[in-house]
């Protein structure tokens, strides 16, 4: 099976447009995961029926029992994290801060912490018309978001056999969850856009993809809307040795798709034309249909 | 005041209307703007300046050969996986450790201390007069993303109007660039992914009890969606931009419309007063 993650260094770029566009029009048997865990999207546009539902745990959250604690301080001394609070006296855990490092749990003389698991989301897998998606909801909140898309990843993963290809809906910045989601592609896809940021975080992206044996693609989605930089994009890429694989026209139908919550491709407009042809150089690339 | 500009998705102009929102408001008073979306910062592209530079560090254990004798502790408490012991040396994986410390607690030989491991830095300038501006910069590969965005936070700590550009999503780098601010700009675009995710990014701006309101981006007249969404979870909406083909232009080349276009900075100004009468903070 070939693995194959749209990302793109920032959100909006048209990411999940194009994700969803490419899955309904390969020809090869699809396997899906959403990686953009923290606002995933591509089910919005895939709705298809849900199949399972799982409880996400990330790190462990420390927990003190005040009828134990005897108000030692040595947990708030020792937190690095700033997660120990005092209120009236008595001590607590800011959840929200709390990194599960277990530090205060260790160093407590009265037994009064313990480490509790932590709700930090949920993990589906769906049958949607594209084929099976594997895809997430991350709590507000949550750190770990690197960790639930490992989660979302194994459970794609269990579909390798019967499918040729995986896409993947990858999340958008180059952080934990850009990390976790690149490991182990074949290829990724970087969708950008022609403004001087979209050519900075094109290449903070590239930055950090060259540190994985991937092969690098790139998409300019609504190219013609300052073709100056689209220049610009082009030359980084060819002084960096990338492939533009696509460059998609500025199109209202793409909003307008968006709105009936379709993919593009549905409808006959430049932006499908653009994507197919997208599917077509990939296809020759890396060898998948 | 400290107004913090987040949007559950990146993309949707946040950026923009921190910077906007910062040049507007210079007649008026000084403004320090932090760029926290440390992962892509893109503030300093609309703003040329001289930047004094200082690195961030976290620590990382370091492991005395001679003292330790292998026991096993310290990779035994480590929960993020950061320490291996193996048959005769101690491993220790940099990008994995998140400096709690703990490892150096539980070692019985006192054979653990730290050194300091950069993870990435800050700029500091002053791009236009009356302008602060303050930039973090995760390095490439480093994931403690929450370090940095403290570290820029605290070098403008002491200014009185202070906006900062946050990271995009809901995970732990939003968190902390929300925390002790007395305001919540989200942006958003009136389409169904953009209320999705604005539904997510109020969820956390409730859970923090933070006052919220939201600037539509990129509108296209259609935004009956957004509104009823708002006014049905109680939050004013601030501001619209249209989308527009001069708009996009003056933005994609890293210009700002308060700046180059009539009229917006005065909207961005009077924007400024609202989040002031609606957080019930002076300045
Ligand atoms: S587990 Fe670690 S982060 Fe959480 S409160 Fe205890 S010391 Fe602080
Ligand atoms: S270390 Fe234990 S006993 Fe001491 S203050 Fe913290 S919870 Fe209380
Ligand atoms: S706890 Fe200390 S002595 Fe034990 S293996 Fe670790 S460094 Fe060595
Ligand atoms: S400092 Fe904490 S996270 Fe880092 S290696 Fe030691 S125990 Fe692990």
């Amino acid at each position: 099976m070939k693995k194959i993650a749209v990302v793109s260094g920032k959100g909006g770029t048209g990411k999940t447009m194009v994700t969803a566009g490419l899955a309904e029009i390969v020809k090869s048997d699809l396997s899906l995961a959403d990686c953009d865990v923290e606002a995933s999207n591509f089910k919005l546009l895939y709705p298809g029926e849900l199949l399972s539902a799982e409880d996400f745990h990330g790190l462990d959250v420390s927990v003190i029992d005040t009828e134990k604690c005897v108000q030692c301080g040595a947990c708030l001394e020792n937190c690095r994290f700033d997660a120990v609070e005092i209120t009236d006296g008595l001590y607590s855990v800011r959840t929200l801060r709390c990194e599960g490092c277990g530090v205060c749990d260790y160093l407590c003389p009265s037994g009064a912490i313990s480490m509790k698991k932590r709700l930090s989301g949920e993990i589906f897998c769906s049958a949607t018309e594209a084929g099976p998606l594997a895809h997430a909801r991350l709590d507000p909140g949550s750190g770990n978001s690197g960790l639930l898309v490992n989660e979302v990843k194994k459970r794609a993963a269990r579909w390798a056999n019967i499918s040729e290809l995986l896409l993947i809906d990858g999340p958008p910045g180059t952080g934990c969850p850009l990390i976790s989601t690149v490991s182990g592609m074949d290829a990724v896809l970087a969708v950008t856009e022609p403004s001087i940021s979209g050519l900075s975080d094109l290449s903070r992206l590239v930055g950090v993809c060259k540190g994985f044996r991937l092969r690098i693609f790139v998409v300019i989605n609504r190219y013609d809307l300052e073709e100056s930089v689209t220049r610009e994009i082009e030359e980084f890429c060819r002084s960096e040795g990338l492939t533009v694989v696509g460059k998609i026209p500025f199109d209202p139908s793409v909003i307008a798709a968006v709105r009936r919550n379709m993919p593009v491709t549905r409808i006959d407009c430049p932006a499908s034309e653009a994507i197919k042809k997208i599917r077509d150089n990939l296809s020759k690339e890396l060898d998948v249909a | 005041m400290k107004i913090v500009v987040a949007s559950g998705k990146g993309g949707t102009g946040k950026s923009t209307v921190a910077a906007n929102l910062a040049y507007s408001l210079l007649d008026r008073h000084p403004v320090t703007l932090v760029d926290c979306d440390v992962e892509v910062p893109n503030l300093h592209l609309f703003f040329d300046s001289e930047p004094e530079t200082r690195d961030v560090f976290t620590t990382i254990p370091k492991v005395d050969t001679d003292l330790c004798t292998l026991c096993g502790d310290c990779g035994n408490f480590c929960r993020y996986g950061a320490i291996a012991v193996l048959k005769d040396r101690v491993l220790i994986f940099e990008k994995m450790c998140h400096a709690c410390g703990g490892c150096m607690i539980v070692c019985p030989e006192k054979a653990i201390s730290e050194t300091p491991y950069p993870i990435g830095l800050v700029e500091d300038s002053n791009p236009l007069s009356g302008l602060r501006l303050i930039s973090g910069f995760l390095k490439e590969g480093e994931v403690l993303a929450p370090r940095i965005i403290r570290s820029a936070k605290e070098m403008a700590e002491d200014d009185e109007i202070v906006i900062i550009d946050s990271s995009p999503g809901i995970a732990c780098p939003v968190i902390e660039a929300m925390e002790d601010t007395d305001f919540c700009i989200l942006v958003t675009e009136s389409t169904p992914f953009g209320l999705h995710d604005l539904d997510l990014a109020v969820g956390v701006t409730k859970n923090l009890g933070l006052n919220t309101g939201v600037v539509i981006n990129r509108s296209d007249g259609s935004d009956e969606e957004v509104r009823d969404y708002c006014a049905e979870a109680d939050i004013p909406v601030l501001m619209t931009i249209p989308f527009d083909k001069e708009i996009a232009s003056v933005q994609n080349k890293g210009g700002l419309i308060s700046e180059r276009m009539p009229g917006w900075k005065e909207q961005f100004a009077c924007m400024y007063d609202e989040c002031l009468r609606i957080g019930g903070v002076g300045i």
